[in-house]
């Protein structure tokens, strides 16, 4: 079909009178991986409440899977999901349900079959028959995720996956992550980590009082700074380099 | 658009069934709505009841629709309860953000509350038959009692929905009950209201409550209803009418 899977042209968002989002313009590839940058405050969930179809822009357009979200809707809603910042997830039910309910929600023909793949996929199986409100965070983390993956949607928001997790948890991430956009499916995702922008996407743009500041592959946005000197520095390990290989060390025994 | 008319159904049946597994988890919901007036039904049957002149020998029987209708008004706090929280945890917005029917959400909390309050009252009314309450009604009265019982639940669960989108705490989404529970007791639903001061009469005889639980009195007793069965119905269906109207404004704000 087309090779743009979201075209965001001067989106116009204001509450009252903050101007939250003033002519924002950018362009996300067809099975690629899109990280929207930005602090706190700058932005980013109206942007994605705007794609998702939650909230409707001031002005500007927006295309997500060939469909204006203010025109179509539904059509855009056929083509997308959204894990938003805090788990959306049912805690009375267990995680098993929550998958069939979105499954059949999705109007899918094997609603059984695909809660049970996509909780193999996480690690849930042990859980599954639990109720929600006794998983911790990380397991709820992934639980979310899988509800969003429910009947392959094309593209895939992702509204700060990994806040709140733990190292490992957010490497767990990220695989999912990449394995979605090696599926061909597209990924938008806003982070505040430059590191998680960096680990994973192909794209990036940085959001800042409004507006795209800069965007580009992350080599193009390197270009932007002066050429790397080289220094000779002695690389100490990370706290999180040392957390993980000493949990790594544990398993193994 | 037109496939989403064509799941209406099944996405309904889906958000009813998660509903109503809420409900079954937590049946202490159903507990608390049922003992509180069932709590006051002894009470006034055996405490205050000998005090109280009513005109006919069975107090439980004069009682009993008062009672049914405290029961639904704090019942319906529990749509606001979950429905505040559907928007809170952000489930709410994962299900907007499915091509699903969007009315289905809403819909799917209304029926939930018509089942855990019909739950309710049956149990209310088998405590009730246990006090002595006996009824000579017919089967077409019963079923009147039953519509209006259902419509009374239908319009004070969509005043409901209101505070449960709109409230920004637990609290606030639940405290607008209170007044409701309280409308009973200035009716003619514990005693005549021809002992009451003339200012508090007069509200007492002109508030729905009264209405509504002198029809639902005379159909359990046998007796012809009068014309209070239309300005029940009129304020049951006039209630309806505007809560589901300010409901869909509440919710469309939200989209």
């Amino acid at each position: 079909m087309q090779n743009s899977s979201i075209q965001v042209k001067d989106l116009q968002k204001s509450y009252k009178k903050l101007n939250v989002l003033k002519g924002v313009h950018f362009t996300v590839e067809h099975g690629s991986i899109f990280a929207l940058l930005g602090s706190n405050g700058a932005g980013k969930t109206t942007l994605v409440k705007i794609l998702t179809t939650l909230l409707k822009q001031d002005g500007g357009t927006a295309i997500v899977n060939g469909f204006d979200v203010a025109s179509k809707p539904d059509h855009v809603r056929q083509s997308i999901s959204l894990t938003g910042q805090f788990a959306a997830v049912d805690e009375i039910l267990t995680g098993q349900e929550n998958l069939i309910m979105i499954a059949r929600l999705r109007h899918l023909k094997n609603p059984r079959q695909v809660a049970d793949d996509l909780l193999t996929r996480f690690g849930l199986t042990d859980a599954a028959n639990r109720r929600v409100s006794t998983y911790s965070g990380g397991m709820r983390r992934k639980l979310d995720l899988a509800m969003s993956l429910v009947g392959k949607p094309q593209i895939i928001f992702l509204d700060e996956p990994t806040t709140g997790l733990d190292p490992e948890g957010r490497i767990e991430v990220w695989k999912v992550v990449k394995e979605l956009a090696d599926g061909g499916r597209t990924v938008f995702l806003t982070t505040q980590q430059l590191e998680e922008a960096e680990q994973l996407a192909d794209h990036i743009a940085i959001l800042h009082e409004g507006k795209i500041i800069a965007s580009g592959t992350l080599m193009e946005l390197k270009k932007l700074f002066p050429p790397a000197e080289v220094e000779y520095v002695e690389k100490q390990p990370t706290l999180e380099e040392i957390f993980l290989a000493i949990i790594g060390k544990k398993e193994a025994l | 658009m037109e496939t989403i008319q064509k799941h209406f159904f099944s996405d309904m049946s889906v958000m009813l069934g998660r509903s109503m597994r809420h409900i079954f988890r937590s049946m202490d919901t159903i507990i608390t709505v049922t003992i509180m007036p069932i709590a006051f039904m002894l009470l006034f049957v055996y405490v205050f009841g000998g005090a109280i002149q009513t005109g006919t020998d069975n107090y439980v029987n004069y009682l009993l629709p008062g009672i049914l209708l405290i029961a639904i008004a704090s019942g319906i706090s529990y749509t606001a309860y979950r429905l505040f929280i559907d928007v809170q945890r952000g489930i709410f917005e994962r299900f907007r953000s499915m091509p699903i029917a969007p009315s289905t959400m809403l819909w799917g909390h209304v029926l939930t509350s018509l089942v855990s309050n019909a739950i309710s009252l049956v149990v209310i009314i088998l405590v009730a038959l246990i006090m002595g309450f006996r009824s000579s009604a017919g089967i077409l009265s019963w079923l009147t009692v039953v519509g209006i019982l259902a419509l009374f639940t239908l319009a004070l669960t969509w005043v409901a929905v209101i505070p449960g989108l709109t409230a920004k705490s637990i609290d606030g989404a639940t405290a607008f009950s209170y007044p409701i529970i309280f409308l009973p007791f200035i009716s003619s639903a514990f005693v005549p209201t021809r002992s009451m001061p003339l200012v508090v009469r007069v509200f007492a005889e002109n508030q729905p409550v009264t209405a509504i639980v002198e029809t639902i009195r005379a159909l359990l007793s046998g007796q012809p209803v009068s014309h209070t069965i239309w300005v029940a119905l009129a304020w049951c269906v006039g209630t309806l009418v505007v809560a589901y109207l300010f409901a869909m404004m509440a919710y469309k704000k939200h989209v």
